[in-house]
């Protein structure tokens, strides 16, 4: 596992209050792991803090799963 | 139920909930309480050796993970952990199931005087350092004061009335007065009522000093909080919760529910004098309107847990009201401040010091009043100083007053 994928994970394991174990790459924020909206602009928040980034609000509606949320990232770090 | 029926639907205490700074749970702080124990001890929440007041009524030893799961408890004010964690333990010990049938006649009403206070310092640090994109989506839902009952009837799926009262230090007193109502009046049959606070922060502390509120006693923290000791210099700033749950007579008597007491009478009272001086005609009047309201007459009180805040005015004012309210009754009656112990817990002391009137009535005991070395002789009535005392209590009256000079008092009574 990456460490990107590894960071990505644990924070939406801490934010959701899910098991790391259920955060896998095919997780759907909302269907897979009951996030709801104010959880996931709260998730998005929580991305940009530990990579030090700003992720725009058309951007964050796009990434609903754990793997678009590690894709962005890598895509995006500075 | 028809509101026409002349028969008042009677009330009645069956659960009790508690956090407090003398401790965590209606048992561990009755406990302290009958012993005498203080509180209060130097603020530890921040640096507080800019501020004229040092002081405070901590609550120790809180672990929400007992109530809460951490990713909801962290989304929450302070405030309201303390009111959800009374308002569970209140649940839990009244043993009220909530089914497909009653969901609908369960309520609740818990305020708070000033909310999420710490969470909005917290969150206007954080928008002058990094601007309006870091304000968290859950920082209004985090600090409103109406949260704890939105969240405690999410948490139960109680569908009944759910409603905040925010009038500052007399909030808790009108929330349970308000919520005894709804049940007699047959919005309800069941309401979970009471107050919470965490104020101890930087500008709440800063906020009361400026008024010269708070004791400065900052030496002897234990002892700053003196209720009608002549040298009583201010109210010490508390935080916690009280919650009871209000329960209609007879549906508490069919399901074999434990009876605390009776809430017999509620009376409310303005002042129309002062934002912040006492007057003692309001007092006097919510007074004589819960008593009124009980349908008792004055000689059949035997005690009264008092606002009690330790101000120079404040106990002056209450002993004075308490005379003119009962006359020559006053004399006889015991009249004591748990404040002494706890400090001034604001919205939340309405609630807090009504289970522990419940409680007096319950154990037949009247908490002490600590700290008095000596007795103010403008204040001569029997304050239970220094010591818990044995006492007959049938009926027990419990008042508070707040800012905007708004009154309330509440009637207990033995059944």
């Amino acid at each position: 596992m990456s460490d990107i994928e590894q960071r990505v994970k644990k924070i939406v394991s801490e934010q959701l209050g899910a098991n790391e174990a259920d955060v896998k790459n095919e997780s759907s924020f909302v269907d897979d792991l009951g996030a709801d909206s104010l959880d996931t602009v709260e998730l998005v928040m929580a991305l940009e803090e530990e990579f030090d980034c700003e992720i725009p609000d058309e951007e964050a509606e796009k990434i609903t799963t754990v793997q678009q949320a590690i894709d962005y990232v890598s895509a995006n770090l500075k | 139920m028809s509101k026409h029926n002349l028969q008042k639907r009677r009330v009645v205490v069956t659960g009790l909930g508690v956090v407090s700074p003398v401790g965590v749970g209606v048992q561990a702080s009755w406990s302290d309480l009958l012993a005498g124990k203080s509180g209060i001890t130097r603020i530890t929440k921040f640096d507080p050796s800019p501020f004229a007041s040092q002081i405070a009524g901590e609550v120790k030893g809180f672990d929400v993970s007992q109530y809460l799961p951490a990713k909801e408890a962290r989304r929450m004010d302070t405030f309201i952990q303390y009111g959800m964690a009374a308002g569970i333990e209140a649940v839990r010990d009244s043993g009220i199931e909530v089914t497909e049938e009653n969901a609908e006649r369960i309520g609740v009403s818990i305020g708070s005087g000033i909310g999420g206070l710490q969470l909005i310092e917290e969150t206007d640090e954080t928008f002058h350092a990094s601007g309006p994109r870091k304000i968290s989506p859950f920082f209004i839902p985090g600090t409103i004061i109406n949260m704890i009952s939105g969240n405690l009837s999410i948490m139960y799926g109680f569908k009944g009335p759910n409603v905040a009262i925010v009038t500052a230090c007399t909030t808790g007193t009108h929330s349970i007065g308000d919520a005894a109502r709804m049940i007699e009046y047959g919005d309800a049959d069941v309401m979970i009522a009471g107050g919470a606070e965490a104020a101890i922060t930087q500008l709440g502390v800063g906020g009361f000093a400026a008024a010269r509120a708070l004791s400065t006693r900052n030496d002897d923290p234990a002892t700053a909080s003196r209720p009608w000791d002549r040298d009583r210099d201010g109210f010490v700033i508390g935080e916690g919760a009280g919650v009871m749950v209000l329960e209609e007579y007879e549906s508490a008597k069919k399901r074999g529910a434990k009876i605390y007491a009776e809430l017999v009478g509620y009376g409310m009272s303005a002042d129309a004098y002062h934002m912040t001086a006492p007057n003692m005609d309001g007092p006097r009047r919510s007074m004589r309107n819960a008593l009124n309201n009980a349908g008792v007459n004055p000689d059949q009180v035997q005690f009264i847990n008092a606002h009690g805040t330790s101000t120079p005015l404040g106990d002056t004012n209450e002993t004075n009201a308490i005379k003119a309210a009962f006359g020559d009754h006053a004399k006889s009656l015991v009249v004591n401040s748990t404040k002494s112990m706890t400090g001034h817990l604001l919205g939340g002391a309405g609630g807090l010091e009504s289970v522990f009137t419940v409680l007096s009535i319950h154990h037949q005991v009247s908490p002490p009043t600590i700290n008095i070395f000596n007795q103010d002789p403008e204040c001569d009535l029997d304050y239970c100083a220094n010591e818990a005392r044995d006492l007959k209590i049938d009926v027990a009256l419990k008042n508070n007053f707040g800012f905007g000079g708004t009154n309330g008092s509440l009637v207990f009574a033995k059944i």
